[in-house]
């Protein structure tokens, strides 16, 4: 069994309001998986079904092989876009509390509480109250607490939101940590720069509906347009751009070039190759940059959500 | 321990640690009895203020004999200074009022031609006084007029006591009726008052989870309606651990108050009564009433009161803090609540109403025994009229009736709680309270 988490053709609906169409979803074992979409797609609810605060209408849920059921939930670690800590209690006995809800025994629960505020070198705040601290480390003992049960499935919610550049970076190195050491995680954001940087595959989803999933490389080929930006030093720039257009799509380009010279976004055709345009603009000047514009992952997104509407 | 326990002890130490429930549970019974010793205090002060009451009488019936001193009032007879001189008098500041009774010859008439002067106007016991006073001496002349030996009507003075059995040849008496309302009204203000308080602050306590958004990290690993129950049960706890401190807090408190300041609460009373009142306190502290008292007590079914007591209370409690529950979870903050209140609020009124007019007069009543069975006012008529023996079939039906409506609540407010909880922003109105009890899942 090669997938933690297999979602099939869910549909939920809240009264006249469909939040998820029919989704279906696989999850390798081992993977971060990018659960993307624009506000109010129906990417929390998804979550909220897996966590089984709520039940879909129809279509199962299957994790590691079984149907979902009640003593999941204590393989899941969820930490909610929506999230916070009760401000009037203490730091430690806040963070038991949670660890025991998931099932932790009281003394394991401090000994891995102990491990991680050694770790993240926060044991100082254990007997502060929660309305002392700020937000950011408030957000490193939630983020402790999620992990704390080693849960097989881990699920982030806008995990960043609240750190600073600092702090966001020693969260995603602990998350691709938890990765390598054999948890499975989805991951909900809408930071594209952290989606290319972490995730292995992705699914997008839009007014309850999926409109695309698949490993990251294979939706970045599917999605290229063969557009190379190019630089060129050549002295007759208007015959140059006269002869691209007779076999190529060629748009103005806007980037940074060292010397100065003719700056341009070539387009080719599925029949030509990208050789054809080197070697045509070897012959016309000093090609000084030839690059791929591969789509970034926001890019796609934006594609793919205008596309769906 | 189960999640649900877990749950229950947060709850409690939450509340048990928030300082404004310290200070509420010691500060409170102080503050109780502070004030009733401070009223106590100054009737007393009050008593010490003797009201000194000038009588002119130009008709010659009233003497000394009639104006009795009391505790307030002193009677001084001026007649012979006159009225004008003694009204004088009064004006410089030297008595409280005078009393002016002319020369005439008719009875009825003068009854009504006595006059009060005074500086300010008199207190109601005092007029109370004199007329008492005044309306005994007319009544006796007039009775005397009419050939009537006062002699004999002082030695025809009868007292009479029925006694009441029931039907099981147990003997009652209407000391122990006061009593039973006593203890009835007791029990249901005692409800009302733990409903209001404590399901208020499980309300808050919904609230804040919401607003401090970590309701959506705790129900993703227990059941929102077992985060219900523990709140409520946790809450609850709280509740009664403060109502136990208060008793005791309150017995010591009046104690010491008692032995101290030498005013005690029964003075307090005393404050309020007539005499007749007070003759009749006085002979049953005196000796064995007081034991016949104790008698009766014991005569009422205190055992199946007190598990009627328990069952009634928490049934209640368990029903209407569901609601409060629910009205948490429904809205962001606790300002919005308030359009949601009125349907608490209303039958705990009404129960509270219908068991101080009716119960009172008519334990078994029509209107009683309807309130009784309501499950939303049955906790608190039920707990007044359960002194006063209410059949065992009857028990049960309202019993029943009241577990069937806390499980149909509990099982409804749960659906809002669950979908509730999770919602921000909109302040919901009842459409959107059903719209969500009918979502599945």
């Amino acid at each position: 069994m090669n997938n933690l988490l297999e979602i099939n053709n869910v549909v939920k609906t809240y009264g006249d309001f469909t939040a998820l169409n029919d989704v279906s979803l696989t999850i390798q074992k081992g993977s971060v998986f990018g659960l993307l979409g624009p506000n109010g797609a129906g990417k929390t609810s998804l979550i909220r079904i897996i966590n089984q605060i709520t039940m879909p209408d129809s279509g199962s849920v299957i994790l590691d092989g079984e149907p979902l059921q009640p003593n999941h939930i204590e393989h899941i670690g969820y930490l909610p876009e929506e999230r916070g800590l009760y401000k009037s209690m203490k730091v430690g006995e806040q963070a038991l509390y949670l660890a025991q809800l998931k099932g932790l025994s009281k003394t394991e629960a401090k000994k891995r509480l102990k491990y991680w505020f050694d770790k993240f070198d926060i044991g100082a705040w254990w007997g502060k109250k929660v309305e002392e601290l700020s937000k950011g480390m408030a957000q490193k003992v939630q983020f402790v607490v999620t992990v704390l049960h080693q849960p097989k499935l881990l699920i982030f919610d806008e995990p960043f939101s609240g750190f600073d550049p600092i702090n966001a970076k020693l969260i995603a190195k602990e998350i691709l940590q938890l990765r390598d050491e054999g948890a499975t995680i989805i991951f909900s954001t809408h930071r594209m720069e952290s989606v290319e940087e972490m995730c292995d595959s992705i699914a997008l989803i839009d007014h309850g509906n999926k409109i695309l999933d698949g490993k990251l490389d294979d939706i970045k080929r599917q999605f290229r347009t063969n557009t190379f930006q190019i630089g060129l030093k050549t002295t007759n720039e208007e015959e140059v751009i006269q002869k691209l257009k007779e076999n190529f799509e060629v748009t103005q380009a806007d980037f940074k070039l060292l010397n100065n010279g003719l700056k341009l976004n070539v387009k080719v055709t599925e029949k030509q190759s990208a050789n054809d345009l080197l070697s045509f603009l070897t012959t016309q000047g000093d090609v000084q940059h030839f690059v791929e514009l591969v789509p970034s992952a926001n890019d796609i997104f934006i594609a793919a959500v205008n596309k769906n509407s | 321990m189960s999640k649900l326990q877990l749950i229950i002890k947060r709850e409690f130490i939450a509340k048990v640690r928030n300082k404004t429930f310290i200070m509420m549970t010691f500060l409170s019974p102080l503050l109780m009895v502070g004030m009733g010793v401070l009223i106590a205090f100054l009737t007393k002060q009050n008593e010490k203020d003797i009201k000194k009451i000038a009588y002119v009488d130009n008709s010659g019936l009233f003497s000394k004999e009639q104006f009795k001193d009391t505790k307030t009032v002193k009677y001084l007879d001026y007649t012979q200074l006159g009225i004008d001189e003694t009204k004088n008098q009064v004006e410089k500041g030297h008595y409280y009022g005078v009393l002016s009774i002319p020369k005439i010859d008719s009875l009825e008439v003068l009854a009504k031609s006595i006059e009060f002067y005074s500086k300010e106007s008199p207190g109601f016991s005092v007029i109370e006084n004199i007329e008492r006073n005044v309306n005994t001496r007319l009544r006796n002349l007039k009775m005397t007029k009419l050939g009537i030996n006062l002699e004999k009507i002082k030695a025809s003075k009868i007292k009479t006591d029925i006694k009441m059995f029931n039907f099981s040849g147990e003997e009652s008496s209407k000391l122990i009726n006061g009593i039973k309302i006593g203890v009835g009204t007791m029990a249901g203000y005692l409800l009302m008052m733990f409903v209001i308080i404590y399901g208020n602050s499980v309300m808050r306590s919904v609230i804040e989870e919401k607003t401090s958004r970590i309701i959506e990290v705790i129900v993703s690993s227990v059941k929102p309606f077992q985060l219900m129950l523990g709140k409520i049960i946790g809450n609850a706890s709280a509740g009664l651990l403060q109502f136990a401190i208060w008793g005791i807090l309150f017995l010591i408190i009046s104690f010491v108050a008692s032995s101290f300041l030498g005013v005690s609460l029964f003075d307090m009373q005393s404050a309020k009564m007539t005499p007749e009142q007070l003759e009749a306190m006085k002979e049953v502290a005196s000796g064995n009433k007081m034991q016949l008292v104790l008698q009766e007590i014991f005569k009422l079914p205190l055992l199946k009161m007190f598990f009627l007591f328990i069952f009634y209370f928490l049934g209640g409690f368990m029903l209407y803090s569901s609601l409060y529950a629910a009205i948490g979870a429904a809205v962001d903050n606790e300002t919005d609540t308030q359009q949601f209140m009125m349907p608490i609020i209303l039958p705990l009124m009404l129960a509270m109403y219908v068991g101080a007019f009716t119960v009172i007069n008519e334990p078994h009543g029509s209107v009683a025994v309807i309130f009784s069975h309501i499950p939303f006012t049955s906790p608190i008529v039920m707990l007044m009229r359960v002194p006063f023996g209410v059949s065992w079939w009857e028990i049960a039906i309202s019993m029943a009736l009241l577990l069937i409506t806390f499980v149909a609540m509990v099982w409804l407010s749960a659906k809002i709680y669950r979908v509730g909880i999770l919602m921000y922003g909109k302040k919901p109105s009842y459409k959107d309270l059903w719209k969500w009890i009918k979502y599945n899942g």
